[in-house]
């Protein structure tokens, strides 16, 4: 099977259910590397089911089941004797929700993916932490409090504090469901930015209710309804001469 | 000066607002009502227990009839022991029982289970000795501090594993989703993230479950039964406060009386220093408990 050596992430039929609920169908999505992909739809479309089974998470949910091929640099994830906290470890996700851990500062928090993993060295977490941080642009706003709960901080800073968080296992995908639905206009600016800046490292795929959103920052969007991708393309072909009259439907605010 | 419309009440809002008070009134007796006898029962045991505190009470054995002075130091010492041992085994059980109930919820095993645990949770405390007796003591060939500890322990487990998994279960999910999308192993996630982040919970539920059976006599009458001197091992009858109180409060010397009366002082102040005590140690600065 051929792989085009510049697609760090490639799914391919993939289709995933809640019991007896068919969620997403057949639906295939090659990332390119230092892309931002975009995934837009209306509400239930399963965009936020389909990246949560980019990373294995959607099996963790009771009764849920995926079906399909999802290849990361070429390996497919869901091969018999791969190991989903392997996978996790490369692929990484933010989440609506800000969710730091609680009971764990702000440095604990963006160290607990290496800590947990085993790497104790004081000066190697250190220097991950302060890396992480000032990718997620949080440093000059946290360095001097690094000990404090990460549950401390306002919502747009726990947002970033979760992307640090996930940033410090230094995974080559990051998975966004919807990471600004919840923050007002300035956190969504800031996080707009630095996932543009991110992506030179990072390759993002990101679920957004946000169309503006979806535009601004992404090189490619696909169109998902009713589990269905509808329609992937780069960006500014799907939002100026979209092949499919759903998409123009949706994007043109007809309904959804 | 004349009152405007919005000044005015109608009878309707005059009504309403002396419902209001007399229903504020009401629920303020009814917590003072709550309250009272508690704060009553402590101040009683305080002024009839305190007199009869003294070094001796906490150094010497009980002193023979007739014979004055004597303290509780092998009842103390018993309780502790008694505490100790029905901790190590009831609390790591319970904990992890509330963690497979909590964590592990599919399926009709952890609702079978939970329905189990809240069947122990009210069995009357003389049964689980009597039980006890039956499976520990005879076999054994007499009491011992083990079969008060494990009779304890059986009355502390049940209780503990449901404390647990409610505080767990106050975890969201997606706090667990954080770090099984971190790459961390269930387990890991489990015991570094969702333990910890209520162990003030799960701890208070602990320290319920340990006052509960600190003032526990029933169980403690056929298992550690009691003893006039130092046990000499663990597997000898062991004395303890609250079996020690009942032998001395239904004696008929005024010099046990109130003796009895300190040792139930000294049952309430054992479980308020081990109450603090454990906090102090577990609870790190900042965590809310």
């Amino acid at each position: 099977m051929s792989i085009s050596p510049n697609l760090v992430l490639d799914a391919r039929a993939v289709n995933a259910w809640f019991g007896t609920m068919h969620a997403v169908r057949d639906v295939s999505l090659e990332v390119p590397v230092q892309n931002v992909v975009a995934l837009i739809g209306p509400s239930g479309c399963g965009k936020s089911t389909f990246i949560r089974c980019l990373n294995r998470l959607h099996e963790e949910v009771p009764t849920a089941r995926v079906g399909g091929h999802v290849f990361l640099e070429g390996e497919d994830i869901y091969d018999t004797d791969v190991d989903p906290v392997v996978v996790r470890r490369k692929i990484g996700m933010v989440f609506q929700k800000a969710n730091p851990f609680p009971a764990m500062s702000i440095y604990e928090n963006v160290a607990s993916g290496q800590r947990l993993a085993g790497i104790t060295k004081r000066a190697l977490l250190d220097e991950t932490v302060e890396k992480c941080l000032r990718q997620a642009v949080l440093w000059d706003e946290v360095k001097d409090k690094l000990k404090s709960p990460g549950t401390s901080l306002s919502g747009g800073q726990q947002q970033r504090l979760c992307i640090a968080r996930a940033l410090a296992v230094n995974p080559p995908v990051l998975l966004m469901d919807e990471p600004t639905s919840a923050l007002d206009p300035i956190s969504t600016a800031k996080i707009e930015e630095l996932v543009m800046n991110l992506k030179k490292d990072v390759t993002i795929v990101i679920v957004t209710h946000n169309m503006q959103q979806a535009a601004r920052i992404s090189d490619r969007t696909a169109f998902f309804l009713l589990g269905e991708r509808v329609e992937y393309g780069v960006t500014t072909q799907i939002f100026t001469n979209p092949h499919d009259s759903r998409t123009e439907q949706y994007i043109t605010g007809r309904f959804g | 000066m004349k009152r405007t419309h919005l000044q005015t009440l109608s009878l309707r809002d005059r009504r309403r607002k002396l419902v209001n008070i007399f229903m504020q009134v009401l629920l303020f007796l009814a917590a003072v009502l709550a309250i009272f006898p508690l704060l009553n029962v402590f101040l009683y045991v305080f002024k009839q227990g305190a007199p009869s505190l003294n070094a001796s009470f906490f150094t010497h054995l009980p002193a023979a009839v007739g014979e004055a002075g004597g303290g509780m130091a092998n009842a103390l010492l018993g309780s502790l022991t008694l505490i100790f041992l029905a901790s190590a085994v009831g609390v790591p059980i319970g904990i992890a029982t509330g963690v497979y109930l909590s964590e592990y919820n599919y399926g009709k095993l952890p609702r079978f289970l939970r329905f189990t645990t809240d069947l122990m949770t009210s069995v009357p405390s003389i049964i689980v000795g009597m039980f006890v007796y039956a499976v520990v003591v005879i076999p054994m060939h007499g009491f011992s501090a083990y079969a008060g500890g494990i009779a304890l322990a059986i009355i502390m487990a049940p209780f503990v594993a449901r404390t647990t998994e409610e505080m767990l279960k106050l975890v969201p999910d997606h706090i667990r989703e954080a770090g099984l999308a971190l790459g961390i192993s269930r387990w890991k996630v489990i015991v570094r993230i969702v333990l910890k982040g209520s162990l003030g919970g799960v701890l208070t539920g602990v320290m319920l479950a340990v006052a509960r059976v600190s003032g526990e006599t029933a169980p403690l009458l056929f298992t550690a039964f009691n003893n006039k001197y130092w046990a000499r091992g663990l597997n000898q009858p062991t004395a303890s406060l609250p079996v020690q109180i009942y032998t001395y409060a239904i004696s008929p010397y005024e010099d046990w009386h109130h003796q009895a009366w300190a040792g139930a002082l000294m049952l309430v102040v054992l479980v308020f220093v081990l109450n603090v005590f454990v906090r102090l140690i577990f609870v790190r600065k900042g965590t809310s408990v």
